[in-house]
């Protein structure tokens, strides 16, 4: 930049010389300078200003346009608006896997008040007072006569009782169009729909916002309009579901249990078919959390899904499982049962303290020893064993489509030491949902093959990751047959239908800690069916249940939970299309007969 | 030569001031307002009855109050446009000082009327909002300093005024008023760009009032629903929105008829910032267009007169002037046309209040004051381009 002075010596020394002020010369200097500066301001402001007066010729020429558009457009006559085009209203039904409805929306009206618009708040407080019950007339009155001017009376009314507000006459009274959520089929599935409240309520429409269950896990889903109100499939069947929940209701009432729950689960697909968590309640009228005593006794927790159990001697299937994969032992292989078996300074004993001695691995199985299991454990050793539990899902919540399905979190031992691996090997130590159980169990009627569980319905099986062999998942399988022909689940047997499993009886832990309760069990059986052509996997288990036909009270699941999953596999499975297989003499000579 | 002038006359060396003012004021604006007044009257007419009527009091009742006020505003755009630029610049700064302290001492010594927003002082009789006076006199105080500023050696004016904006703006959006608060940032703005903002600057700023907006957007949910519902196609017919559109839809044309128009039935504010769908409704577009070309002959004649302007207060201080008198006006009819989101603001000279019909004659009239004919140096261009 070129600096020019503003005393030029030239011309100073010149003045100078002529005795002139050099001063004037600077003064002169800076006037010059000073307007070429204001010139140039003047030329931008003046360009400015002509940008300014055109944008707001601009400005008026587009409010005038847009007046003359609406002046030519025809005037509509104003329409009910749908108050607030923020609220959707609308919200998707659910049905089963044959289309019938499991929840729906039913149109209903709110009633709502405006007191500046009443003509006898007093009277309409009293009959509103006569028509609503739960109602009170002193409070009706405190709100008709105070200064608000509009408040919600009623959220949802029934026709009846809408013409009853109706025909009190009174103008400040109104009426709101409603959509609210209906289950029709009462508590049936209650735990899995969970339930649905009003969100954003506005006069004409209210949000309806899932509060639990899918409901809540597939909202935004559900609630999305693009669906364009298709509904969605679940992999529920009504039918199946409503005789679960009838024999499991009966299960628990005869064998005094406080409570049950049982998964049904398609070994290919992972389609839940049926889940059953008992006590149950109404959808369409969800009780609230307790705020006192155990949350897990409330009718509303999930015991299938969210309540967290040591499943006992369901477990051994899997370290039997592990070790034939593992090359460590076949079915005949002999393992050593025999006492004192003693791991981390504790003595492993068996139910009813019985000795087995030397047992095939397919006899440990068939008589639930804990001491043989153990033996296997160890051989597998503590890093294996995780990493096939995990590989079963074990360890992490099953990624089922409620929200409940979160709190499913297993429960591992702090510290995994040898005693630990013992101990879980006969299912103590680590405590998993029932639904856990179910998916481990259904790998073994998959073929070996993980399976991931699912409430809504699939069109094809899934392809897990395998997490054993075909061979040794059949080998399994034969074991868990042989567990109902000749051991322990000896009731479990339904003529027709080969059903395999495992009984499981774990003593109850104490809630504040130390040790088991000797007289509270958890009963587990699970089981696969039918066993040479392996289509579902079934869980049933009963909290605190105990049988008393006998001289001495009975609690081993063998006695408990064993027949309830076989009254339920006998109703169920005409239900799910299984064909009985009837034994192939008989029913030639009912050929012969009739022909004849 | 000194006998020939005795006994004469004596010489008068200036003009006298009321024909110098016919000479050299802006007759194409002076009509334009006047016109304004008038049909602002006119429509007071139609739709203040209602209001009237609501309160218990004569049907004309408030068109009365209008004429009363609307002389008072008229005085004060006479008187106003009659100054002298510095006298104007005297008067405003004193006046600005007054309405700043005015409006900073609201919280203790205003009332709300029940609005929810602290806005004016009751006097009884009538009620008077401080920031409507505030806004021209803001205009024309900023005008100086920012003028200032641009002298060599002069005071930093622009970081000066800028402070002044920003806390006024601040005191207005405690009130809540948001919309006198963007009335009173534009018209800054405004000058700003006109006194010679650099660019990236400006740039900076408009960037500034996006993210405002946007975190505004998304922390209010009172904004945002405003904004939703400006920008959903939908029209709730019940709302003031929805009543103005289907009464300019109503009007058409040509209107329904005087005297025939309901909407003024269903707004409760009618008569303020909804006047202008009440001269749809009864008058149709062709009173809304000579309305409009009203404003925009005021604001663009102002503007193009201050371009041959040289003293760069003048032409700062009449910029302002013309900006927030036209923005105000486009906002309020651009809020009925739906162009611009829900913003209550009244309409310069039309709509009905005292306070807004005074505080615009004092505008309008120190505009007028500014746009006056007067000598621009032509003659000292002309001698100093034949001297060189």
């Amino acid at each position: 930049m070129i600096r020019t002075p503003l005393r030029p010596l030239a011309r100073i020394l010149e003045a100078r010389e002529r005795g002139e002020n050099p001063d004037a010369i600077e003064r002169e200097n800076l006037r010059l300078r000073h307007e070429e500066m204001r010139d140039r301001l003047r030329q931008r402001a003046e360009s400015r200003l002509l940008v300014m007066a055109v944008m707001f010729f601009c400005g008026f020429l587009v409010v005038g346009a847009r007046m003359g558009v609406l002046a030519a457009s025809e005037a509509s006559e104003p329409r009910a608006y749908a108050g607030g085009a923020s609220i959707r209203a609308s919200r998707s039904d659910i049905v089963d896997r044959q289309g019938r409805l499991l929840a729906t929306n039913m149109s209903t009206h709110s009633l709502y008040a405006h007191p500046h618009q009443m003509i006898d708040p007093t009277r309409a407080a009293r009959e509103l007072a006569q028509i609503f019950p739960d109602l009170k007339e002193a409070d009706l009155i405190e709100d008709f006569t105070g200064k608000r001017k509009f408040l919600w009376v009623k959220r949802k009314i029934s026709p009846e009782q809408m013409q009853q507000v109706h025909d009190i006459g009174e103008p400040g009274l109104l009426f709101g169009p409603r959509e609210m959520r209906l289950y029709p089929n009462g508590r049936l599935a209650a735990h899995v729909l969970g339930g649905a409240r009003f969100g954003r309520e506005g006069v004409n429409a209210a949000e309806l916002v899932g509060t639990a269950g899918i409901e809540k896990h597939l909202d935004e889903l559900l609630r999305d309009p693009a669906r364009g109100g298709a509904p969605l499939e679940l992999s529920i069947d009504l039918s199946v579901q409503a005789v679960a929940e009838e024999v499991m209701e009966g299960g628990m009432k005869l064998l005094n249990a406080k409570g049950a729950a049982s998964v049904l689960m398609d070994v290919h697909t992972g389609e839940i078919i049926s889940i059953v968590s008992l006590p149950d309640f109404d959808p369409n009228d969800r009780p609230r959390p307790p705020v006192t005593g155990r949350q897990s006794d409330s009718p509303i927790f999930n015991r299938a899904v969210q309540g967290v159990y040591e499943l006992g001697s369901t477990f051994k299937i899997f370290a039997a499982a592990q070790a034939m994969e593992l090359g460590l032992a076949a079915p005949e292989t002999m393992i050593d049962a025999n006492p004192p078996f003693v791991v981390g300074g504790h003595r492993i004993g068996e139910f009813h303290n019985k000795n087995y001695g030397d047992l095939t691995l397919e006899e440990v199985i068939i008589n639930s020893s804990n001491r043989g299991t153990g033996r296997v454990a160890l051989q597998i050793g503590k890093e294996r064993q995780q990493q096939f539990l995990r590989s079963l899902g074990l360890f992490d919540p099953v990624p089922l489509e409620m929200v409940e399905a979160r709190g499913g979190q297993p429960l591992l031992p702090r510290d995994w030491t040898d005693l630990s691996t013992v101990t879980i090997s006969y299912g103590h130590g680590l405590s998993t949902t029932p639904l856990h159980l179910a998916a481990a169990y259904a790998a073994l009627g998959n073929g070996g093959r993980a399976v991931r569980p699912t409430l809504l319905r699939q069109s094809a099986p899934q392809q897990g990751a395998r997490v054993m062999s075909e061979r040794t998942a059949r080998n399994a399988l034969d074991m868990l047959r042989k567990v109902v022909t000749e051991g322990t689940a000896s009731m479990g047997d339904v003529p027709g239908y080969s059903v395999g499993g495992k009984t499981g009886t774990a003593d109850k832990p104490k809630e504040n800690g130390g040790g088991y309760y000797e007289d509270k069990v958890i009963a587990t059986f699970a089981s696969v069916f039918p066993t040479n052509n392996p289509r579902y996997a079934l869980v049933v288990t009963l909290d605190e249940p105990v049988e008393t036909s006998g001289s001495e009270p009975r609690r081993t699941a063998g006695w408990t939970a064993v027949p309830v999953a076989s009254t339920l596999i006998s109703r169920i499975a005409p239900l799910l299309g299984l064909r009985p297989e009837v034994e192939q003499g008989q029913a030639e000579r009912v050929l012969r007969v009739s022909s004849q | 030569m000194t006998e020939m002038v005795y006994g004469a006359a004596p010489l008068r060396t200036a003009e006298p001031i009321l024909s110098r003012w016919w000479r050299t004021v802006d007759k194409w604006s002076l009509s334009c307002v006047l016109m304004l007044f008038g049909v602002g009257l006119l429509l007071g007419l139609a739709a203040s009855p209602p209001l009237a009527e609501r309160n218990g009091l004569e049907p004309f009742y408030y068109v009365q109050r209008q004429a009363f006020f609307g002389l008072l505003g008229l005085i004060a755009l006479v008187l106003a446009s009659m100054m002298g630029p510095v006298l104007v610049r005297r008067l405003s700064v004193l006046g600005f000082i007054v309405a700043f302290v005015a409006l900073a001492m609201l919280p203790f010594f205003g009332t709300d009327f029940g609005k929810g927003a602290v806005r004016w002082y009751s006097m009884g009789f009538a009620s008077l909002q401080p920031s409507e006076f505030l806004k021209p006199l803001f205009v024309i105080a900023c005008a100086w300093l920012m003028a200032a500023g641009q002298e060599l050696g002069g005071p930093p004016g622009r970081v000066y005024s800028f402070a002044l904006m920003v806390a006024i703006v601040a005191m207005l959006a405690l009130q809540p008023d948001f919309g006198q608060a963007c009335l009173v940032l534009f018209g800054w703005g405004v000058m700003w760009f006109v006194g010679g903002a650099p660019m990236f600057l400006l740039m900076a700023l408009a960037g500034v009032v996006v993210f405002f907006g946007t975190v505004a957007y998304n922390a209010s949910e009172h904004f945002a629903r405003r904004i939703d519902g400006f920008l959903s196609p939908e029209v709730d017919p019940n709302t003031q929105l929805g009543y103005a559109t289907n009464a300019i839809r109503e009007g058409g044309f040509f209107g329904v008829g005087v005297g025939e128009g309901q909407v003024k039935w269903s707004l409760p504010d009618a008569h303020t910032d909804f006047i202008i769908a009440v001269a749809a409704e009864e008058y149709g577009l062709i009173l809304v267009g000579a309305i409009i070309t009203l404003y925009m002959v005021v604001v663009v004649r102002s503007m193009i007169r201050l371009m041959r302007e040289r003293d760069p207060f003048i032409r700062l201080a009449g910029t302002g002037l013309a900006a927030i008198f036209g923005v105000q006006a486009m906002i309020n009819m651009g809020v009925a046309v739906r162009l611009l989101p829900a913003k209550g603001m009244t309409l310069p000279f039309v709509s009905y209040g005292g306070s807004s019909v005074i505080a615009a004659g004092i505008g309008v009239g120190m505009l007028l004051a500014f746009t006056r004919t007067r000598p621009q140096g032509e003659i000292g261009d002309l001698l100093r381009s034949r001297r060189r």
